[in-house]
């Protein structure tokens, strides 16, 4: 068979969405949620160390799914940016907007340019001093954004774990009822009929935004005060 | 790749993504050099001069104290400093130094020890050195609750970056002469932090006396100094309130001795 000289702009797109879709559905999924006093990230992580979830700003959090060194890498663009902004004019000039847009350009330049598109998808979420001010935006390999309100939900099962959530999220939840919801949905069967997992608090990486904490929101729940949490509801 | 032809396509440019370093001071050395103290150049200029701070160690961490007036020449330039040295460069190398240690956590994902936070300050006064020969010195003093030793430690620095842990106490700035005769008359092994504030605040109080650049408590207008603990939970600033009840125990006690003729001690 002969090297075809041609490809159509349309299935070298196609190839490369594809391509992407599949590094990013291998991984176990992320869930993003408000609730009354913030908005909480939570995933299925055995590791202590390699975080899918972090802090880039006072209000401001990242978690992504996907290829690590290549979130990684972006993560840690984003504090960068972050810090030079904050540093250069004011710390309350530091927007999630602001980021989504430079990841997004990121994404989409890499996505179209580069012989290899980023395999990841990220969210980045600000904390609003009320609820109403709270923004989630969500990221994918090809530098679309969309923003999102109440919950997201990314990587492997990303549409039905969102099926899940869209009939058991509301308003004004708590921490404990928040967090048990993302235990349950993570630990979601495959397929319909089958048995919810039970996920222990050591494999979970859980954070928030607190919009109640001073300057810094951002708090990684682990140990006795994770599992206190879960055990609440 | 240069950074022109990052900016066309609008994304992060290439020194955002590059792995490595994680001091944001090595990474705005590289990609924006002009934002850097040390950077800019200065002919001899006029600038405020804050005055005095001090730390003490207490039982359970260490107090930091300072006034709160920056003097250029003889004339009070803000009521509201809290940073010892050239007030514009003190209070920007200051932000640029928390930024720096918020930027390794970030990043890391673990906090810097005490001796290595210590070490970084050092070599930022060193990247100063330029402006300080021309009469822009900033000369810190840095404490903090070492979490390993579990004891609260006292670093000075010199203009040229060199780094002496101080034991006990200490205090730089104008006024410091006066305030370190002072708190070696008053500071015992074992105080408390009640104990330590009011031994913070009198040595203030002993400093502004001798010292015209620095402003002691004012009662008119109920500016108080700036008095913070430090201890294994953090930072906690002491309250105006309580500051406002140790200034006028300390007054109160002058005057009397005074009136007995005691001298103003």
């Amino acid at each position: 068979m002969s090297m075809p000289f041609y490809v159509s702009p349309e299935q070298l797109m196609k190839d490369r969405a594809d391509y992407a879709r599949k590094g990013i559905a291998r991984g176990r999924s992320v869930v993003v949620l408000q609730y009354d006093d913030g908005i909480a990230f939570a995933t299925e992580n055995a590791s202590r160390a390699l975080h899918k979830i972090s802090e880039i700003y006072d209000r401001i959090g990242f978690a992504a799914v996907g290829k690590y060194n290549e979130f990684e890498n972006l993560r840690v663009a984003g504090v960068r940016y972050a810090d030079l902004r904050g540093y250069s004019y004011d710390r309350e000039d530091v927007t999630a907007r602001g980021l989504a847009n430079a990841y997004a350009q990121t994404l989409g330049t890499s996505f179209t340019t580069e012989s290899k598109p980023l395999e990841v998808e990220i969210v980045v979420a600000e904390v609003g001093r009320a609820a109403a001010g709270d923004q989630i935006y969500r990221l994918a390999y090809d530098g679309s954004v969309t923003d999102e309100h109440g919950y997201v939900v990314m990587g492997g099962q990303a549409e039905r774990l969102g099926g899940l959530l869209a009939t058991d999220w509301r308003a004004g939840l708590t921490l404990p009822e928040v967090l048990a919801l993302a235990v349950r949905t993570l630990g979601a069967p495959a397929e319909d009929g089958g048995e919810v997992r039970a996920i222990p608090a050591a494999q979970l990486e859980v954070a928030v935004l607190d919009r109640t904490r001073p300057r810094r929101t951002f708090r990684r729940l682990a140990g006795a005060l994770l599992e206190d949490l879960l055990d609440a509801d | 790749m240069s950074s022109s032809d990052t900016s066309a396509s609008g994304r992060l440019p290439h020194a955002f993504t590059t792995p490595g370093s994680s001091s944001f001071v090595e990474f705005l050395s590289s990609h924006a050099p002009q934002l850097l103290p040390g950077n800019r150049p200065a002919s001899d200029v006029q600038a405020p001069h804050g005055t005095t701070i001090l730390a003490l160690a207490f039982a359970g961490g260490i107090v930091m104290a300072g006034d709160r007036r920056a003097t250029m020449g003889s004339m009070i330039a803000s009521r509201e400093i809290e940073i010892a040295g050239t007030a514009g460069l003190a209070v920007e190398l200051v932000r640029l130094f928390q930024l720096e240690l918020e930027h390794y956590e970030k990043i890391e994902g673990s906090l810097l020890s005490l001796d290595g936070k210590a070490n970084r300050l050092a070599t930022m006064i060193r990247g100063n050195l330029g402006l300080a020969m021309q009469g822009l010195a900033v000369v810190p003093l840095f404490g903090g609750f070492d979490l390993d030793r579990r004891v609260g430690r006292i670093f000075s620095y010199d203009v040229t970056g060199g780094r002496y842990e101080e034991h006990d106490h200490h205090a730089v700035g104008s006024g410091s002469v006066f305030a370190r005769g002072s708190l070696k008359k008053l500071w015992r092994p074992g105080l408390d932090a009640a104990g330590a504030v009011r031994v913070a605040v009198e040595a203030l109080v002993d400093a502004a006396d001798d010292d015209s650049a620095t402003g002691g408590p004012d009662h008119t207008r109920g500016i108080w100094p700036v008095v913070a603990t430090v201890t294994e939970s953090g930072y906690l600033r002491v309250a105006d309130a309580d500051l406002a009840a140790v200034a006028d125990e300390v007054e109160q006690e002058r005057r009397r001795t005074h009136e007995g003729r005691g001298g103003a001690r």
